[in-house]
């Protein structure tokens, strides 16, 4: 009888959520691309680098001392990845193969695992643009399986799908968009079965969902974008608690800040939801922040944004009026990420540029070109991971730890 | 042996057997079903299996490719992790029995993959040792590593024995890219292809329209040829009467563009009309190219259909399994243009082909061998 009473407790216990160093999902923490308690190195170098067997643009995670990264081999990448490396050196501490059960044909600039795994504490979900999707703890044990394209045949997009899934308490938040067969899907984190399932706008869609942890809904609910706009979701039953419909990029992500939705819509369009109103109040809108197809990240009192041809803008939270703009090298595909007062950015081509953002206009203060593989078109497109003093960033070839 | 009633208990609670026997186990992991049915089993059954360790693998191997394909990956990614957790420790592994599978070429194609992937992990240098052999498999992807020594070896020859070398592995090849690099050295030779028998593409349709498709809403309508096929028939047309007309496509990689006969519109509907006389009874695939939204029926029976605009285009694209009648079989191909007005969204086209699971062309009973 006692240990049966003991029992709750031991569980509790074993169910940590992930810690707060921790880089468990797509833009980390919260999904606003910005490490609490993390630093980014004025001066950047080369800590260490690992070969990796096929192309990914995902961004890795950081759970405790392991790191997990996708890829996808072959010449149709249909030889799904999952890497659990030892964050501090590198070395492979596990890998799991899938063959992908859906389509895989992206356009080339794509790939299938453009999809950013998360992590709980407990377990890691990995997601592939094939609907692949798989749960494993953290020592590499199958918890469940889900092909999302044998459940549900259309959903596919023949440029490749790239949204990330979100874990949020017990529930998995995965969203499937595309012009065929578009969903959002509540999964049992635990056992991987339909909590909810909720039809999508048919229009592609790579953006991934953001969790909402404001008033009531402290920690079960999750927003959805899509073209028509923003849909705030109870992730234990679907039911929808606000809504936005005036439309919203179908690339960048929105952000989330002290309970103000900065959403790629128009430019970027502050809204405040409301606990009276089905419909968020608009606090400002500034099409002067286009963050294209790049995710905007707020810090401190500015909101930043990035264009893919280099342009760094700086807001006013408060107001959206553009403080600064400060020109740094691209061409961008990934977002900015920021820990303390600075910012980093990654261009195309493989260039690591730190930026202060507590100087007047900005400024540049660091750089680090990496090493990319002679004689290939690789670039990065992934945006970084941050934890601890680190940073980590991927190609399709090659996934590196930045220091000091 | 598992009572009925006890398999129900279990499945009732998701529960495996406190101590289930490996078949019991394989089971579980070959029964999930759509949706994460099964999963709370699978996960347990799954520990249970890579517990059992190198030995249980030719059992593994054997419950492969008579599930779904996600139950396929269950005991893919179980037997993987029993290899690499029996290389960590230095245990013995059955690489004799996992080659004798992969080369009984009467187990299913994924298990046989399954196989080739576990030896090649266990024994790289065994796996490596077999890949020639492997030129004319049924299954496609593990002709691929040797149609590349095929093409290597030829790359290094000239003259006749080059093309005697790029012949063979052009016997030998079915996926496009390397194809399309044999091709490109055996015209050089001055050796000539036949692309479309090569690869089985239908060529010779029937073909009508412009019917409707404004609002995108022609993809759902159900125009006449989809009640009727009767090339001899008339119709209301998107602007004005429609009947069918022969077409034959000149393109080797058997692209068929409605823009040519119907010219070049937007928010139409068109179908195209073949009959493929097969030389038997038989499992196929129709293996489809599109960016256009289409649906295809097979003998009056549909087989699927995608309304998906302009997001690309690839041989192969779609892979449809379907079962071939002796003799005449009729193939329906409705495809839509939106409204779209970029360069990039002129494309109205299709390609098909007829193949075996390996690629392999089937040709219609009055063809002669490529």
């Amino acid at each position: 009888m006692r240990l049966i009473a003991l029992l709750p407790v031991l569980t509790l216990g074993l169910a940590f959520p992930a810690l707060a160093a921790d880089w468990p999902q797509f833009r980390g923490p919260e999904s606003t691309a910005v490490a609490p308690d993390a630093q980014i190195p004025s001066q950047p170098k080369i800590d260490w680098s690992v070969p990796l067997p096929g192309r990914g643009l995902s961004s890795p995670i950081t759970v405790g001392k392991k790191l997990f990264i996708t890829c996808a081999s072959g010449p149709e990448q249909d030889r799904l990845h999952l890497f659990c490396l030892e964050a501090s050196t590198g070395g492979t501490l596990w890998e799991r193969q899938l063959q992908a059960t859906g389509r895989t044909m992206t356009q080339p600039k794509n790939c299938v695992a453009a999809s950013t795994p998360c992590s709980d504490g407990q377990r890691v979900f990995a997601l592939w643009s094939s609907n692949d999707l798989a749960a494993f703890d953290l020592d590499g044990n199958l918890l469940w399986l889900r092909g999302l394209t044998a459940d549900y045949p259309n959903a596919s997009n023949s440029l490749g799908m790239a949204s990330s899934p979100l874990v949020v308490g017990d529930t998995l938040v995965v969203m499937i968009e595309n012009d065929s067969e578009s969903y959002a899907l509540g999964i049992d984190a635990k056992t991987g079965g339909n909590l909810w399932k909720l039809d999508g706008p048919k229009a592609p869609n790579w953006t991934s969902p953001l969790p909402w942890r404001t008033g009531a809904h402290a920690s079960t609910a999750a927003v959805l974008q899509s073209t028509k706009g923003l849909l705030a979701v109870d992730v234990a039953s679907g039911s929808r608690l606000w809504e936005y419909a005036e439309g919203a990029s179908n690339m960048s992500s929105s952000v989330i800040a002290d309970g103000v939705v900065y959403a790629a819509s128009n430019g970027v369009t502050a809204l405040l939801p409301q606990s009276t109103d089905p419909a968020p109040k608009q606090l400002w809108r500034s099409k002067q922040i286009n963050p294209s197809t790049i995710s905007p990240l707020v810090l401190g009192d500015r909101i930043y944004s990035l264009n893919g041809a280099g342009v760094l803008s700086s807001a006013d939270i408060k107001t959206g009026t553009i403080q600064w703009k400060l020109r740094v090298t691209g061409p961008f595909s990934s977002s900015p990420v920021a820990a303390g007062t600075r910012l980093l950015v990654v261009s195309e081509k493989g260039l690591v540029q730190v930026v202060d953002t507590t100087a007047p206009e900005g400024a540049v203060t660091g750089k680090l070109q990496l090493p990319l593989k002679e004689n290939s078109k690789e670039l990065v497109l992934c945006t970084p991971a941050v934890s601890g003093n680190h940073v980590f960033v991927r190609t399709d070839s090659t996934l590196w730890r930045l220091g000091e | 042996m598992k009572s009925p009633l006890l398999s129900l208990v279990f499945a009732g609670i998701g529960l495996m057997p406190l101590h289930a026997t490996l078949d019991q186990s394989l089971r579980a992991l070959a029964a999930v079903g759509r949706e994460g049915q099964g999963n709370e089993m699978a996960s347990s059954a799954w520990k249970d299996v890579v517990a059992s360790g190198p030995s249980s693998l030719p059992e593994l191997l054997a419950a492969a490719g008579k599930g779904s394909p996600v139950a396929d990956n269950w005991l893919r990614v179980a037997g993987e992790t029993i290899v690499s957790n029996a290389r960590q420790q230095s245990r013995t592994l059955p690489v004799a029995e996992i080659e004798a599978f992969l080369k009984d070429t009467g187990h299913a194609p994924a298990a046989r993959r399954l196989a080739f992937d576990l030896l090649q992990q266990a024994d790289p240098a065994r796996a490596e040792a077999i890949v020639p052999s492997l030129a004319r498999d049924p299954v496609q992807e593990l002709r691929r590593g040797a149609v590349q020594r095929l093409i290597d070896a030829a790359q290094s020859k000239e003259g006749e024995p080059a093309k005697a070398a790029y012949l063979e592995a052009l016997d030998a090849v079915r996926d496009e890219d390397q194809t399309r690099t044999i091709v490109k050295a055996l015209r050089e030779l001055g050796v000539p292809v036949d692309l479309p028998k090569h690869f089985g593409f239908l060529r010779n349709w029937q073909i009508i329209g412009p019917f409707e498709n404004t609002g995108r809403e022609g993809f759902a309508t159900v125009f006449p040829p989809e009640k009727e096929v009767r090339l001899d028939a008339t119709y209301p047309g998107k602007s004005g009467p429609v009947k069918w007309q022969p077409v034959e496509s000149q393109d080797e990689y058997g692209k068929f563009d409605f823009n040519k006969p119907l010219g070049m519109l937007k928010e139409v509907t068109a179908y195209a009309v073949t009959t493929f006389d097969s030389p038997e009874e038989r499992d196929a695939e129709l293996r489809l190219g599109c960016k256009d939204a289409w649906k295809i029926w097979l003998n009056g029976q549909f087989l699927f259909g995608r309304d998906e605009y302009h997001r690309g285009q690839k041989m192969d694209q779609y892979k449809l399994k379907c079962h071939l009648r002796k003799g005449p079989n009729v193939i329906l191909v409705k495809c839509c243009q939106n409204e779209q007005t970029e360069q990039w969204t002129v494309e109205w086209e299709f390609q098909l082909r007829i193949c075996d699971g390996a690629g392999t062309a089937i040709l219609a009973a009055n063809t002669t061998k490529p």
